[in-house]
């Protein structure tokens, strides 16, 4: 990826890079509004500055301590999630937390309050921090904590890269015997068997998360595959026999023709009848069932120039979920959707995040090819539909929800923006407080 | 365990082939100007799993300091096995054309002061009838071109006294190591426009440290540099002297 771009690579923006490589000497350029980029995982425009500059944190990755009694880590801010494991999992640790792409910055961890599946039980990324060091532009070091400037640590987290920059970061670890999980996939075949498994599951399984194939209309509408896993005692290699984990890049732009109903569908048929049996039991290797996506660098690439949207929200969910079925049912009928969508139940847990995302409810996630107006308008209806059920959209794959829907999303924007640096700023940022009449 | 001297440890392709000696366990000792920086690396290195690192603060430009500095490494860091050299600047064309002064500076950093670093080490290492020197080189030292001669002609020179110092040592159990790394993402190329053929420093840390293991004579970092600089090399000088590359 292009530094400078999105994982969606929509919007295209022009804006001047910034890096930083040590921690004691970061001084912020002063010409240009700022925003820290890390490993630019977020799809839409969160993480751009058009016009303005962005901060390479990238070349801020060092570690500072480990605390091999109790699992904390201090490790600056550009320190990627796979450092982490590679690091923690010989020591007997694992990430509390973790998306689905292990090429994340920890500082980008924490300004999305990201959350994996094991949302239910462990709650947000954010839960885990211990403290971090804050630089403001003008020039303060604030150590925020759940003791010492709370306000700021809770605006940071979830704080999109806006209250400002993240230096280096305390995170909690998680014991683990091991790098495999014992996994179960689960054939099902409609939404409600779905919302089903999903209730039975989340006392026993750390982790749980759904493929729906979105495709599949008619008596196939709503099937999909559901996978519950823990960690396993059963002893592995740390990391994946060579020949699985070689990685496969895209080196260019597919083109646009290749992605299309047909071979979206036939991608999608294969993949749900790959199981033969209504139910599997097997261990598997952390990596493939936490990061499929990362075994192929580039992937973004298979969409083409135009780039794609990436669509998540959360409805809450209510006695027999109407508001996912109706959300669910717009995006099948629109035809227009890609390979894999990802659904999962939220769970309670609260963040100490001002401003995170996941909240209690159901969670769907998916790719749109970008296709000119059609899919804005397309993005636009399912955005209105959150809207109507009292769901949110998720600001880090994000790059159309309305103003004003953002707002509602996120009642306490006002508060937050008392801690914006004023020197801080992104696209996202000021698309979603532009005056909308 | 292995023990290592890494001179201008500050650089960010050192810093990473230092990880993967401290992963090992290794005992380092890290040279460098900076010592606020030094206390990073030290941090990283220890939490990552180095059995000991230890930090020396100097400007290694300074040649008359060399025969101090390097008795100063061995009381901290007795008998160590191998060094890396990697400190460098790029350096000012433009300025170095108008002002020799700014070259010659160039050519001290670059050039004298790591030859004579690298003569003392080889000196004491063929004494002893052991040892690894690795130094950081460039593709910039393997053909002059308008846009960085005088980078290039301090780095083509050390190429080239390493290539002689390695003939001279092939029967002493002494390993020299040439290291040639293409464009790099680091802070010496912070300012300059990152285009697909720019490797991670982690990358060419792991080749250093590869190519320290499995003792080769010259590396291209990564490898299909090689085959880059074969073509450029190949292109007749009345048709080079034209092209702007
Ligand atoms: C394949 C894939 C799967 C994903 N799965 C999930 C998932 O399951 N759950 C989920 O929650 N997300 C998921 N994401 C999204 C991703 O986890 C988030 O967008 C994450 O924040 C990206 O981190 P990054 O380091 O790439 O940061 P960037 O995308 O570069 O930046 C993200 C935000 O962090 C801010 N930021 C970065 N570094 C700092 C710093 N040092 N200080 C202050 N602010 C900083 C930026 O300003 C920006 O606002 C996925 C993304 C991909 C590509
Ligand atoms: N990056 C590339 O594209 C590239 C390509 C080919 C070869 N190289 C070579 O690779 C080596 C490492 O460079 P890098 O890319 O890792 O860049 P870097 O991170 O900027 O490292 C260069 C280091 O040299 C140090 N240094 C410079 N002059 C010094 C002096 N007089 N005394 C002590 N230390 C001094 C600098 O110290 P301070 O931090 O104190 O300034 C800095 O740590 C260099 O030899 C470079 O020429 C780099």
């Amino acid at each position: 990826m292009a530094v400078g771009e999105s994982w969606g690579r929509y919007p295209r923006v022009k804006q001047s890079v910034y890096s930083l490589a040590w921690r004691n000497e970061v001084s912020l350029p002063e010409d240009q509004l700022l925003l820290p980029y890390g490993m630019g995982r977020s799809y839409g425009d969160s993480c751009l500055n058009d016009g303005e500059r962005i901060l390479l944190t990238s070349g801020l990755n060092k570690f500072i301590e480990f605390d091999g009694e109790t699992g904390v880590v201090h490790c600056e801010a550009g320190v990627t999630l796979e450092m982490l494991l590679d690091f923690g999992l010989p020591r007997g640790w694992f990430l509390p937390v973790t998306p689905g792409t292990k090429y994340v910055s920890v500082g980008g961890a924490i300004a999305n309050d990201v959350h994996g599946k094991n949302h239910h039980c462990a709650g947000t990324f954010g839960c885990h921090v211990r403290s971090f060091e804050l630089l403001r532009s003008n020039g303060e070091r604030l150590i925020c904590s759940p003791e010492e400037n709370t306000e700021m640590f809770s605006a940071t987290i979830g704080g999109m890269g806006l209250t400002g920059l993240i230096l280096w970061v305390e995170l909690q670890l998680k014991p683990v015997e091991g790098p495999m999980i014992d996994l179960q996939s689960i054939q099902f075949g409609s939404l409600d068997e779905f919302f089903q498994l999903s209730s039975e599951s989340d006392q026993d399984f750390e982790y749980t998360v759904s493929w729906i194939d979105c495709i599949a209309s008619g008596a196939s509408l709503g099937r999909g595959i559901f996978m519950r896993g823990n960690h396993s005692k059963v002893k592995g290699p740390l990391k994946q026999n060579s020949l699985l984990k070689r990685i496969a890049t895209v080196p260019f732009d597919a083109p646009g023709f290749l992605l299309n109903r047909h071979t979206m569908g036939a991608f999608n048929t294969v993949y749900y009848h790959k199981q033969r049996q209504k139910k599997v039991s097997s261990t598997v290797h952390y990596d493939p069932f936490f990061y499929p996506l990362d075994a192929v660098h580039h992937w973004n690439r298979i969409y083409g120039r135009k780039g794609f949207l990436q669509f998540q929200c959360v409805v809450p969910k209510d006695s027999d979920n109407e508001a996912m079925k109706a959300v669910f049912d717009q995006v099948v009928r629109s035809g227009s959707a890609s390979f894999l969508a990802v659904m999962k139940e939220f769970g309670n847990v609260a963040s100490p995040g001002m401003m995170s995302f996941p909240r209690e409810g159901i969670t769907l996630c998916l790719d749109f090819p970008l296709q000119g107006d059609e899919t804005l308008r397309l993005m636009k209806r399912l955005d209105d539909m959150v809207f109507d059920f009292d769901g949110a959209m998720y600001p880090a794959k994000d790059a159309t929800m309305a103003p004003e829907h953002f707002r509602s999303y996120y009642p306490q924007w006002e508060e937050f923006s008392q801690y914006v640096d004023p020197r801080f700023s992104s696209s996202f940022w000021r698309r979603v407080m532009k005056e909308t009449d | 365990m292995k023990k290592v001297v890494l001179f201008g440890a500050t650089s960010a392709i050192a810093h990473e082939a230092a990880r993967c000696f401290a992963r090992r366990g290794a005992e380092l000792l890290l040279v460098a100007r900076n010592g606020e920086k030094l206390s990073v690396l030290q941090k990283d290195l220890e939490t990552l799993g180095a059995a000991k690192v230890q930090t020396h603060v100097c400007d290694l430009v300074d040649i008359k300091d060399h025969e101090s500095l390097l008795k100063t490494c061995g009381e901290l860091l007795p008998e160590y096995d191998a060094i890396l050299l990697a400190y460098g600047t790029l350096g000012d064309q433009g300025e170095s054309e108008k002002d020799f002064s700014v070259a010659e500076q160039e050519f001290r950093t670059n050039f004298l002061s790591a030859a004579s670093l690298v003569s003392r080490v080889a000196n004491m290492f063929e004494a002893r009838g052991s040892g690894q020197i690795a130094v950081i080189t460039s593709v910039a030292g393997d053909r002059g071109r308008k846009s960085n001669y005088i980078y290039g002609t301090a780095k083509g020179a050390l190429s080239i006294f390493l290539q002689g110092l390695r003939n001279r040592l092939s029967s002493t159990g002494v390993h020299v190591l040439t290291i040639k790394p293409g464009f790099v993402d680091t802070p010496m190329t912070a300012h300059i426009e990152k285009g697909p053929l720019f490797a991670s420093a982690q990358a060419v840390g792991e080749g250093i440290y590869r190519a320290m293991e499995r003792k080769k004579d010259v590396v291209y970092l990564p490898w299909f540099w090689r085959f880059i600089m074969l073509i450029i090399k190949a292109i007749p000088e009345p048709l080079f002297k034209r092209m702007s590359i």
